[in-house]
């Protein structure tokens, strides 16, 4: 093949501004562009998402040229497991309004799951100790406004 | 005579307010929090502030100003304490530090390096302090002068310096400022009350929240990534520090490093777009090249310790030049602390000082008492951070997660952000693995809705002509150094000097 990938890295981070840039430009069209004089609100991004695929374009050709490195392997575990502890927290806190109480013990639980070495026990006192702690710290201290639990 | 008189009454307004019992509270708890923080690994000063902020909400202008200020540089100084003791930088601008601190620990040195850069920070935040209080008000008169194509290229300057300053290719810099400009921009366009780029989400309609992209790009990717390099290993060799005092030898040797890296701090912290990073590592580079026997560096030579430690400290301070001054924040720390004051109902600008003196001279004036009372506490407190550090990481990082979590809701209170911050982090960990720096994307953020509306105005008074930005002499300035800024760095020969500053103490 002609076109040889030296550097994973750039390769993908190039296709990866292209991509940002293309959505930019069209999501822009909708709005008015206006002229230089009297901008409209398309103005801006759509210089800004031209220039960022120019940018692009130029670090991808670049990387099939400068050698890189490899990418290194996603560490699914850890993203999986602190993505699923936030987006509990958002769920448990605000659309279920369960209580505090509840929601910091849930994010504390999944988030000790990311790591490899997790424990169970180890895991539950940690979240003990830190309900009582954001309870005496923010509820009790600070006065946020939120129930303790869902029967308030 | 007449600006003596100036000077004095405003410096006294400015300690009568830091001075009150109430406010010197806030100060002592943002520097003791701050420094908490900062010994923990993961957390910058970003982060730390971003988490931190909405404890301030409740608490009057001054007082969150004084407090988050506390937090900044206190978390600032944690870093450099834990890249003494145990090899781990607590933030980016004390990796430096780690070379000849830790050395001299390893020694049983640990002691007088911690004092001289206790001591070179303080000495280095007295002048910060000065400077901002002399170049403060004549730099805010210059700036009630400027209009809009002065502030654009003033902005275009600090984001070109931020990318050329950054850690690794200039090309992708570019591209997150690029792309950190776009993100500032969702939400609802001012001019024409238009939304843009809110995907019919009505939580977007407001912009996406800072301290939401902060905490996904500094804290959430961190926390990620800091796992996957499966919990960092830290060799505690610490031993109870006996003596702290450095000897007269240290002394001698230190008093110019001390002088230099404050000088080296001063300007790059007062450029927008530089920081505390790059002055680390100038001052760093800096003391090896005039050093008579350079090979002492690495080996614990006091040096290396005395001038970076005051570089990072004076860059701290003198980032609040701009900040408070022209209102254009340098660094995304400083945009946070314009956050702050947008919170507290102030605008940030050159007017600040003129309608809030109490504010602006209490805030420096408590600055010079923060890093006093950091001396004070954490010489004799060392003990206790190093406690911390035994803190093995699997328990810290999901307390992290909850002070994150707590933090980003209590801003709105709703899930979407909760949500965003996750994507963001999730974006944040794949700028990691390809190796793009968020630093410019989010001052980038930060200044996008302001170079927008700053853009439009300049070409609407010029009738589109875009050569307004040439022809007016102090935008002509700044751009014209912004182009000696790329053309400098894109020469080969200084190309390579600036990879070795950056990446060499990484490596070493």
């Amino acid at each position: 093949m002609r076109f040889k990938i030296k550097s994973q890295e750039d390769f993908w981070a190039g296709l990866m501004f292209i991509g940002f840039g293309l959505v930019a430009v069209v999501i822009a069209r909708d709005y008015p562009l206006g002229s230089a004089m009297r901008m409209g609100p398309g103005y801006f991004p759509t210089y800004l998402g031209v220039l960022m695929m120019i940018m692009g374009a130029i670090i991808t050709v670049r990387s099939t040229i400068l050698p890189g490195e490899r990418i290194r392997a996603f560490g699914w575990r850890g993203l999986g497991f602190l993505s699923l502890a936030f987006f509990t927290y958002g769920l448990l806190i605000d659309t279920l309004d369960v209580g505090f109480v509840l929601s910091i013990a849930a994010v504390v639980i999944l988030s000790t799951l990311a790591s490899r070495e997790f424990k169970l026990l180890q895991s539950l006192a940690l979240a003990a100790a830190l309900v009582l702690g954001t309870v005496a710290v923010f509820i009790w201290g600070l006065d946020m406004p939120y129930p303790l639990f869902w029967w308030r | 005579m007449e600006f003596l008189a100036e000077y004095f009454p405003n410096l006294t307004l400015g300690f009568a307010t830091a001075i009150t019992p109430i406010n010197l509270l806030y100060c002592f708890l943002g520097v003791f929090v701050g420094t908490l923080i900062g010994v923990l690994p993961g957390i910058g000063p970003l982060a730390a502030i971003a988490m931190l902020l909405p404890l301030t909400f409740n608490l009057p202008p001054v007082g969150a100003l004084i407090m988050l200020a506390g937090i900044y540089y206190g978390a600032q100084y944690g870093g450099s304490t834990t890249a003494i003791l145990v090899k781990l930088p607590g933030e980016s601008a004390s990796v430096v530090t780690c070379i000849d601190g830790y050395e001299m620990a390893k020694q049983g040195r640990a002691g007088p390096a911690l004092a001289i850069a206790a001591l070179g920070s303080f000495f280095a935040g007295t002048v910060g302090t000065i400077l901002i209080a002399t170049a403060g008000p004549p730099l805010a008169e210059m700036a009630l002068k400027f209009g809009a194509p002065e502030y654009f290229s003033l902005m275009v300057m600090g984001l070109i310096a931020s990318a050329v300053l950054a850690h690794g290719s200039l090309l992708k810099a570019l591209a997150m400022i690029l792309l950190g400009l776009l993100f500032g921009i969702v939400g609802t366009d001012v001019n024409s009350g238009m939304s843009r780029f809110a995907f019919g989400v009505s939580g977007l309609t407001d912009g996406i929240s800072f301290v939401v992209i902060a905490m996904g790009l500094f804290g959430f990717a961190e926390i990620v990534n800091n796992l996957e390099a499966g919990g960092t290993k830290r060799d505690l060799l610490f031993q109870k520090i006996k003596h702290l005092w450095p000897t007269w030898d240290d002394f001698k040797r230190s008093w110019r490093p001390v002088l230099r890296g404050t000088a080296i701090g001063a300007f790059f912290g007062t450029l927008p777009g530089a920081g505390p990073t790059i002055s680390a590592f100038s001052s760093y580079a800096l003391e090896k090249k005039v050093a008579k026997d350079p090979s002492r560096f690495g080996t614990g030579a006091i040096e290396g310790v005395a001038g970076p430690e005051s570089a990072n400290n004076a860059a701290a301070q003198c980032a609040f030049i701009p900040t408070l001054t022209l209102g254009i924040p340098g660094s995304g720390t400083m945009a946070l602390m314009l956050g702050a004051l947008t919170i507290q109902g102030i605008a940030p600008g050159p007017q600040v000082m003129t309608q809030n003196p109490e504010l602006f001279w209490g805030l420096i004036a408590s600055m010079w008492i923060g890093n006093g009372m950091l001396v004070l506490l954490n010489l004799p407190l060392i003990g206790l951070w190093v406690k911390l550090l035994t803190v093995p990481y699997r328990m810290l990082f999901p307390a992290i997660m909850v002070f994150m979590a707590i933090g980003v809701f209590s801003v709105n209170n709703q899930a979407l952000d909760i949500n965003m911050t996750l994507m963001f982090g999730f974006l944040g960990y794949i700028f990691v693995k390809l190796k793009c720096e968020p630093a410019p994307l989010i001052l980038a953020f930060v200044l996008g809705p302001l170079m927008e509306e700053n853009l439009r105005r300049a070409l609407l008074i010029s009738r589109g002509d875009p050569t307004v930005f040439m022809t007016r002499p102090i935008s002509a300035g700044f751009l014209i150094a912004t182009a000696l800024f790329l053309v400098i760095m894109l020469a080969p020969a200084i190309r390579k000097k600036r990879d070795q500053i950056t990446d060499e103490p990484l490596g070493a």
